[in-house]
């Protein structure tokens, strides 16, 4: 069976993101008052063949842990679905 | 002293380090394949270069730490072997998790490349017996993510253990943080493991052991490490 | 389909029905609606560019291969040239910037070698603008995202502002790299019965069409244009340059082409139109990216980092396994035969059959008109005396040291790596670049880069703005010591469709040849860029130079900004020169305006010979040739990076502005050592020399002119 799957990585709160400062001052700049905090991530999609969505989301979750997410600094989340041929 | 400068797909200063190593040795300095098994028999000393192993995608040095070479790499250290990475070989350290911590984009968010003095911090290391106790040198940068971090309290541990040997400094040898190129934390460029065997520096001394380019405190890197093998160690 | 529709005119279709003796395909239509495009077939300038002069003791490989070759002895060359990048770095700036680095660098390794260096010439608009800083940043990230990741150092480059770039920034890319003549490959080589292999990427959309669309001005909403951008991959590469190297060192192929411009049928038809040789390639063996893909579409695709190779079948099942050890995709998709046809299959059918030559190089030649321009006399015209003297000359050497196009540029260059491949003596920042260039077990030598441009001057004169540029290289390089082997050159310029346009880029180009051929330096390669307008603006007439010169060891070169307490400081050249279309007149009164010298071979000569002389037997510490701001901006670099003021007293001998600020001719700036004046003097006797006073101190004092200390000078250079 075919899924793929979504890992949105994003820093651990408490490390330094230096670019979602930089985004943050340049949409304040930008006009946008309302703005309080700003962070910046990675989305990964994986496409893959795995038998039940269980054993995908384990696979998903192997690959973040031996490549994807730095954990010292990094977190994540993933989501699943079924995708067709 | 024997040698070896592991190239991964990518990697950029891996002939700059075999030159200048040559140059100082006198003689052949290894080049290993990312993708071989193992190290050439009684290496001392193996480097991991500079560049963009990978092209720095997903993380700077992700994927070149798990290379099939690095299990060798991971057991020469184990068994007290000397292991330096240089700029992006420091970033492949902190992957491959035999240094701590990781480097994170400049606070300038650029790449900067620029002459860089430091203060050296640790004299007893193999890579730094020949310095002087907080002596200040010079050796280039060149990154784009060169910010040392690690959570405040294991940034504490690191000091307490003494393991920052590199720290970049004013010429006059202050290490207030504006003396720091890219914002690292305590101004930390270089540090090494417990042991004392792994070193991982953002500067590039191969970049400083040439009279015809200028620096020449690079070869105190080298000299230190040819001193630490002579001595039996 | 229409020939319009393509781009072709009637007469360059009347062409291909006739030489054809029937109607082309559509697939045939499209290739020769961007092969025979200006950006591919220079069907407007081959007459202009043969004014160069080509020949010279050190050229290895003139004009017509992917770059010139000089020679640097024992057996060893030098491959350079400089191509532009305009119309896509204006629609998307940081992958624009990005593929014209990695393009440049596919030339040099085309040619057998190394990239050893690179240099990039931006001209931008308004640098007070959003827009202007927003296609800044993006274009010096993408030099700078690509050229550090794939490991060639940039040593230097040229940064210039004026409101005419506004709407068509200019991105010219310079790669220069280092090869055995032995080795230099050829891509009229080809024999036939042998393998046609592309290597590297796979083949998607990038580009499609982008040669055509590099001779069509820009319309007036660029987000219509976005899809033809190409996308850089700095890491492929570099993997690319490391296999083609290690494919090269192990002669494992015939010959190579890189993919630019109308990608494959590009360079397989240049190798079998100079090889002579009939070709026979398969589309549905081209690796592709995308589904769906047409055969005009995969034949035009210009996706990077992809090479062709023509390899002896013997040799196959070798370059198939260094292909595989660095994980390229390495595919054999043709052959050449001896039949002299051209052929392209898709789904088992010629959908191309042409002759080879004719695809090309045969793009009937445009004759433009050409017109002195109407309003040339009011550019020309300059009375100095019409131009108040102003009151406070240091408050105008601050304002020129604040001005963008003079300021200090580091905060750019510092975003490049300048040191890998540790040969980098001197980077960026001074009037040139020195790399070292190892030969092999024999001595290195060393190579100096000087590259320049003056808009300003190409339009009041276009003639003598022409010649200026390339005799600034060839003075700069002759200062520091260096003996030049050859230019590559860029000619940036608007539509040729203009008469007036025509005739500032005939006059240029002239200009330029008449300074190669008074100073006996030969172009060896180049490239041209029409086209350059929107309805709103025209870019300024911009040839960019780049010339590079030899030294055999550093003893005879002579550097700048080393000035000490008590040299001697001296101008040797004319003191007398002009303020036509200089910096000064444009930052300080905003006209540009006025003639400027004409060139002058036998000056030119002595200038040169007797500056090499000076820098060969070391009668000077410091030198910097003059250029832009004249004498005065010199003086206030070499005291600021000296750290050290001096002391001026002297008679001067016309108005001080126009001494002090004029611009043009062969000068220098010297500063020489009491014990070496003796030798000094004798060197320049015969010679116009100015004894300008002494270094000292930390006021730049200018008797009768001007008094600012060196923090005052730094203040207002520093970004």
């Amino acid at each position: 069976m075919r899924h793929r799957a979504e890992i949105v990585v994003t820093l651990k709160s408490g490390v330094l993101d230096i670019q979602g400062k930089a985004v943050f001052q340049s949409l304040q700049q930008l006009g946008y008052g309302e703005l309080e905090d700003v962070r910046v991530g990675k989305v990964v999609h994986l496409l893959l063949d795995a038998p039940t969505p269980e054993k995908a989301r384990e696979l998903a979750r192997g690959m973040c842990e031996d490549l994807l997410v730095n954990g010292l600094i990094e977190e994540y989340r993933i989501s699943l679905e079924a995708a067709e041929r | 002293m024997n040698v070896s400068v592991v190239v991964f797909p990518g990697s950029n200063c891996d002939q700059d380090a075999v030159r200048a190593l040559a140059s100082f040795s006198g003689r052949p300095v290894a080049q290993v394949w990312h993708g071989d098994p193992a190290l050439p028999a009684a290496t001392d000393l193996v480097i991991l270069p500079g560049g963009f192993s990978y092209g720095d995608y997903l993380r700077t040095g992700a994927m070149a730490a798990r290379s099939p070479i690095m299990e060798a790499v991971r057991r020469h250290a184990y068994e007290g072997g000397l292991v330096l990475g240089i700029c992006n070989g420091f970033q492949i350290l902190t992957e491959a998790r035999l240094l701590p911590g990781t480097l994170l984009p400049n606070k300038t968010l650029t790449f900067v490349c620029k002459p860089c003095t430091l203060r050296v911090e640790r004299t007893d290391t193999p890579f730094t017996g020949a310095f002087r106790p907080n002596q200040v040198v010079q050796f280039p940068i060149a990154h784009h993510e060169g910010l040392f971090y690690l959570p405040e309290k294991e940034l504490d541990e690191l000091e307490q253990r003494g393991q920052v040997v590199f720290r970049y400094a004013s010429p006059e040898g202050s290490v207030a943080p504006e003396a720091s190129p890219n914002g690292s934390l305590r101004n930390i460029a270089g540090i090494v493991n417990e042991r004392g065997n792994v070193l991982g520096l953002m500067p590039h001394p191969e970049r400083a052991s040439d009279p015809v380019l200028g620096e020449r405190d690079g070869l105190l890197v080298w000299q230190s490490v040819a001193g630490w093998i002579e001595g039996g160690h | 389909m229409d020939f319009r529709t393509v781009g072709l005119t009637e007469n360059e279709y009347k062409t291909i029905l006739r030489e054809l003796g029937r109607t082309p395909n559509e697939t045939e239509l499209r290739l020769f609606g961007v092969m025979w495009s200006e950006h591919c077939s220079y069907k407007s300038t081959r007459p202009l560019l043969r004014l160069f002069p080509i020949e010279g003791r050190a050229v290895v490989q003139g004009p017509g291969e992917n770059a010139g070759v000089v020679d640097l002895g024992e057996g060893f060359g030098l491959a350079f040239k400089v191509e532009s990048h305009n119309h896509p770095s204006a629609v998307e700036p940081y992958q624009g910037a990005a593929t014209g680095v990695g393009g440049i660098i596919r030339d040099i390794l085309a040619m057998g070698a190394r990239p050893v260096a690179s240099m990039d010439g931006l001209f931008f608009g308004d640098p007070e603008l959003r827009k202007t800083k927003v296609l800044r940043q993006g274009i010096v990230a993408g030099i700078g995202g690509y050229g550090n990741a794939v490991g060639v150092p940039t040593v230097g480059g040229k940064t210039v502002y004026d409101e005419a770039y506004t709407e068509n920034p200019l991105v010219n890319a310079f790669c220069a790299g280092v090869v055995r003549l032995e080795d230099i490959v050829r891509s009229d080589t080809a024999q036939p019965g042998r393998l046609v292999v592309l290597l590297g990427a796979k083949t998607g959309r990038d580009g499609i069409a982008g040669a055509a669309f590099a001779s069509v001005e820009l319309a007036e909403d660029t987000s219509a244009s976005r899809p033809q951008v190409q996308i850089g991959d700095p890491f492929a590469e570099k993997i690319l340059i490391e296999c083609c190297l290690e494919l090269l060192e192990k002669r494992l192929i015939d010959s190579m082409q890189d993919m630019g411009a109308a990608g494959i049928i590009s360079s397989s038809s240049e190798i079998a139109a100079k090889s002579g040789v009939g070709m026979t390639l398969d589309l549905d063996r081209v690796p592709l990216r995308e589904k769906g893909m047409t055969p005009w579409e995969i034949a035009l695709s210009e996706s990077q980092e992809r090479m062709l190779l023509i390899v002896n079948p013997d040799r196959m099942e070798q370059v198939l396994q260094v292909a595989a050890k660095w994980t390229l995709d390495c595919t054999v998709f043709g052959e050449t035969t001896g039949d002299g046809r051209f052929v392209m299959k898709a789904g088992g059918t010629a959908v191309v059959d042409l002759p080879p030559a004719f695809i090309g190089g045969n793009a009937p030649i445009i004759h433009w008109l050409s017109r002195e321009p109407r309003d040339l006399e009011k550019r020309q015209r300059l009375e100095v005396e019409e131009l108040s003297p102003p009151k406070d000359l240091g408050a105008v050497l601050r304002s020129l040291l604040k001005d963008p196009n003079l300021g200090s540029k580091t905060w750019i260059s510092e975003q490049y790596d300048s040191m890998v491949q540790t040969n980098t003596v001197i980077g960026p920042g001074g009037p040139v670049s020195l790399l070292r260039v190892l030969r092999g077990d024999r001595s290195p030598v060393f190579i100096a880069f000087s590259m320049e441009a003056d808009p300003w001057k190409c339009h009041t004169d276009p003639r003598g703005g022409g010649a200026e540029t390339v005799a600034r290289t060839l003075r700069s390089l002759s200062v520091c010591g260096a003996e030049p082997l050859g230019w590559t050159n860029c000619l940036n310029f608007p539509s040729p469709q203009d008469p007036e346009v025509f005739w500032e880029m005939r006059e240029c180009v002239q200009g330029m040849a008449d300074a190669a051929r008074g100073l006996s330096c030969p172009v060896v390669s180049g490239n041209v860029s029409l086209y350059n307008e929107t309805p709103q603006k025209k870019i300024l007439p911009t040839p960019l130079v780049v010339t590079a010169g030899l030294l055999s060891d550093l003893d005879g070169f002579l550097p700048w900004s080393r000035w000490r307490e008590g040299d001697h400081l001296f101008l040797a050249g004319m003191p007398n020169t002009a303020l036509g279309a200089s910096r000064y007149l444009l930052r300080t009164f905003g006209l540009l305006q006025g003639k400027i010298l004409p060139f002058d071979a036998g000056a030119e000569q002595d200038f040169t010979a007797r500056a090499r002389r000076t820098a060969k037997e070391r009668a000077a510490r410091s030198a910097r040739s003059l250029a832009g701001g004249g004498l005065a901006v010199a003086l206030a670099k070499e005291a600021m990076e000296s750290g050290i003021g001096a002391r001026l007293d002297v008679q001067i001998p016309t108005r001080p502005d126009v001494f002090l600020f004029g611009e043009g001719g062969p000068r220098a700036l010297y500063a020489v050592p009491p014990a070496s004046l003796p030798l000094f003097r004798s060197i320049w006797r015969g010679s116009p020399l100015t004894e300008l006073g002494v270094a000292t101190g930390n006021i730049l004092d200018v008797k009768r002119g001007f008094s600012l200390s060196l923090a005052e000078l730094r203040d207002s250079w520093r970004r």
